[in-house]
This record gives C-alpha cells, structure tokens and sequence, in this order.
C-alpha cells in the first residue's frame, strides 16, 4: 500500500534521513522505532508532503506521490496524526472534527464517522463544545486520531501518540489503534519512542537510527532480540 | 484579520483603501448620483475590485517570500505602499477631487443635534459589513480553515486544508473590506488624493493595536476609543496635538500592554 524507496531528506546541511526504504502492506500495521533525532518524524513529514524530500520515491496505492502538495496525499486517503497533537487549540471539538472532514462533502458519511469516533472515544461527545487547548493531553491525543478519521483515511501515520500522556490513557488510545485497524480496516504506520508497546501492537517493525533502518523484522521477534533489547526495550 | 492569519502587518492596506476610493470615484461618474442603488453599485464594485487587487499583490508579492524571515515581507508590504501611493499619482492625479455624492443625502434634526444620512449610511454600512465579516469567519467553512490556517498552517495542511487557497481568499477578503472603509470615508470627507490613505492606516494601527493585534471586535472597540479620544482632543485647546496623541496611545499600550485591551497573550499548551 505504502512503498518508500531510497528516501534523502536534509535539512539545510544536515541529512535527517540518508536513504530509507520499507513497504508497508494494506491491513496492518507496521512500527517504526528509534530513539531521538532517528529521523522517525521526518519520515511521516516527507510522506505526508510537509517536507521535500531530496530524493527518493514515495508511492501510496501505486501512485507515485513524493512530489504532491499535502491537501492533496490527504485526499488520497493518507492521514498524518502530527507529532505533538496540532490540535486547532481556539477551535471547539466539534470544529475540530468538522476540520477533519475538510474535504470530505457527503454529509452522510461524516455524521457516521463521527458516531464512530464517539463511539470509541466518549470523551470527545462530553467535551463537543469545549475549546480543544482546555482538553488534557489524552482527550488532545483523541481529537487528534477523531480529526483524521473524519477525513476517510485508508493509511494513518501516528506520530507518538503515547507522547506526555497520563499511563492510564496510553493503553486506551492504544485499545482503540488496534480497534480501528481491526474494524474499519485501516492501514497504520505508527511511530513510537516507547519500543515496547509499538511492538507489542504491530505486526512488523523497522528500526531507525540516525536516518538508516538498521533493523526490521517480525515484531515478535524483534521482541526477543537481545540487541534490540539492550537499546530500547530497557534490558 | 489579515495579520490574525499570516502574523504580518500588510502595510499596503491603506493604500488599497485609496485605491478603493477612486474607483468609487470613477464607478460614481457612470450610475446615476444619490441614488441608493447607485451607492450600492458604486460600494459592491469597488470592493470587487480591491478584493482582486489584493489577490493579485498577495500572489505576486508576498507569496514568493512566505516561509522567509517575516521582516523581508514587512519590507516588502511598505514597497507595495509606496508603489500603489505614487503609481496612484500616475493613474489619478496627485490633485484631490471631489468625491461624488452616491447616496441620497438629507440632514435632519433631532433635537439639538444636526445629523446626515450619510452619516447613518457610513455606521450602518459599518455594522452590517462587521457582522458579515464574524458571520464569514465564525459559521463558514472557509472561515474556520482561516482560524485554522492562522493557528496552525502545518496542522490545516494535514487535514486537507490549501493554504494558498486560504490566503488569497483572507487577502480578497480584508482588500473588500478596505475598499469599503476607503468608500464610507470619502462620503464624508469627499476630497480624495492619492496620499489619503496613509494618516487613516496609521490610525488603524493604532486602533488595531491597541484592541488587541488580530482580533476583529477589538479592533472595532480601538477604532471607537481613538475616535472618541480623538473628538475630545480636537474640541479641547490641545486640538493640534491630536495626531500626536493617537501615536502617544500607541507608545503606552505597547509599553504596558503589549496584547491589546481585548487580547491575550498567547501561551501555547504543549
């Protein structure tokens, strides 16, 4: 569904991310690991459209789409849960979602969506006419995902979606990952700096480090690796 | 509202103003004078007009800078001032002229108070175009991308939202709404030259500033606090320090509040 092939991208002088390629197939979903300044994020940039890449191929559903302008990946169907929320804090919940649904025009549609995104996170329904930057960083993290399924996704890339979250709330959001994957059949590159919890979610895994993959593999696998266990998974 | 959404003072703004005044100008000589339909032709066209003026200077002159510093823009607005102010002198005339009479004037008393309709026509046309604007920005979908584009322009691009898109319409949008106040202020100050729009966008600094940069009731609130600061001045014996008194209300909300009296200083939650 997604194929990345020999991604280049710097900033100025400085390489972030010096040649990466993974393929990631339609149903599953798929980690990407690394500690800080691996390039993690700036592989979802790249493929969303917010960074250039320098060179390099990114090809969603057998299109290529590395040179497109952002709107236009989101209306393919390839949504981008930004790091650290981006939430549109002077926005209520419900202009939130409705934001989501950009463009999306079938009105039917977005009044099911929304059900749904009520239906796995009943908080945002309490909270419909709160202003958004009042929310805690667990409801945040919710609208966020809301916001993008609202825009009918087929892929979502979820950039930390654990990041400065109460313990409690991080495995909710990660029930609900897992539900969305199962029942609406959506594709989802997740990118994690808690190794642990992306492995135990996904079904297959790249290692990033300092803009290579230095390992992929089976997350099962990866789990026991002792290597990896000494870097990531804390001993 | 232009500043609300890109964070830079469009320092040609009171110059789309003029330019909104004279092509009320030469749209007044075509319809018939006084007439209200006449006012309104003359009000809707030079509106139109200025809103694809400003199209076609964000998209020329501003579009190709967004990303750089913002001074290199700030720079950039005051060379289109200055380019619209002296090829106005080319196109215009540097002379003033008398501004026609579009809509129907009569004075009438109320009491001891002498008022024109032109007056009334000025505040009324001033409200509707107010609330129209909160209308647009609030209940639209193109004016929640607006907010959405000025919070955060990487966020709207994730949900689809094209921010050039966006811009140029908020460009049309605020360039209207300046024709507009170039139109409302040439009915009541009928002598029109290219330079007029210079005190009058100093002034809205000042009033934007002072309610709150960004913000559009607080903008309104300065405007009406400045004007009224301003009255009292000019029927006091300091009347000649009245300019110089706008720019001393400047000085001192920026020293003391730097957000404007309706606006707040931004602390963003991480």
């Amino acid at each position: 569904m997604l194929r990345v092939s020999d991604l280049h991208v710097s900033y100025g002088a400085i390489n972030a991310l010096g040649g990466i390629s993974f393929e990631i197939q339609r149903g599953s979903i798929v980690t990407l690991i690394g500690g800080n300044g691996a390039g993690k994020t700036t592989t979802l940039r790249t493929v969303s459209g917010l960074l250039r890449a320098k060179s390099g191929k990114v090809e969603f559903d057998g299109a290529d789409i590395t040179a497109l302008a952002p709107h236009k990946i989101v209306a393919r169907g390839l949504c981008h849960v930004p790091e650290g929320r981006m939430i549109f804090s002077n926005l209520s919940v419900e202009e939130n979602l409705a934001m989501g649904a950009y463009l999306q025009t079938d009105a039917v549609r977005n009044a099911a969506n929304r059900d749904y995104i009520f239906s796995i996170f009943p908080r945002l329904k309490e909270r419909i006419h709160q202003t958004a930057g009042t929310l805690s960083g667990g409801e945040q993290q919710m609208l966020a995902i809301g916001r993008a399924l609202m825009g009918n996704p087929k892929f979502l890339m979820l950039d930390e979606p654990s990041l400065g979250i109460a313990p409690r709330l991080i495995s909710t959001i990660f029930e609900k990952i897992v539900e969305i994957n199962k029942t609406q059949g959506i594709t989802i590159l997740l990118v994690e700096q808690n190794a642990n919890l992306a492995l135990e979610v996904s079904s297959y895994a790249y290692c990033l480090e300092t803009g290579q993959i230095v390992m992929q593999g089976e997350s099962k696998q990866l789990r026991a690796d002792p290597q990896l266990k000494a870097t990531y998974l804390g001993g | 509202m232009v500043y609300g959404v890109l964070r830079f003072i469009n320092f040609a703004h009171s110059d789309v103003f003029m330019v909104g005044a004279f092509v009320g100008f030469y749209l007044g000589k075509i319809v018939p004078e006084s007439t209200i339909w006449g006012g309104l032709i003359v009000l809707f066209g030079a509106m139109l007009a200025c809103a694809l003026l400003g199209i076609l200077i964000e998209r020329l002159a501003y579009r190709p800078l967004r990303g750089g510093p913002t001074l290199n823009v700030l720079i950039t607005a005051i060379g289109v001032s200055l380019l619209l102010e002296y090829s106005g002198q080319v196109f215009f005339g540097a002379a003033p002229r008398t501004f026609p009479q579009i809509f129907p004037s009569r004075n009438f008393e109320l009491g001891p108070l002498v008022f024109s309709t032109n007056q009334l026509a000025v505040i009324l046309i001033a409200v509707l175009l107010m609330v129209a604007l909160e209308l647009i920005v609030h209940r639209t979908k193109i004016g929640t991308a607006m907010r959405a584009v000025s919070l955060n322009p990487k966020a709207a691009q994730l949900v689809g939202v094209n921010n050039d898109v966006v811009i140029s319409f908020t460009f049309g949008l605020g360039s209207a709404l300046a024709a507009a106040g170039g139109i409302l202020y040439a009915m009541n100050y009928p002598s029109i030259d290219p330079l007029m729009g210079v005190m009058p966008g100093l002034k809205a600094f000042v009033a934007a500033v002072l309610g709150g940069i960004g913000n559009i009731p607080g903008a309104a609130l300065g405007g009406l606090i400045l004007g009224i600061v301003e009255t009292f001045v000019n029927g006091s014996q300091w009347s000649t320090y009245k300019d110089a008194i706008a720019f001393a209300i400047l000085i001192i909300i920026l020293l003391f509040r730097p957000a404007g009296l309706l606006g707040r200083v931004t602390v963003e939650k991480v």
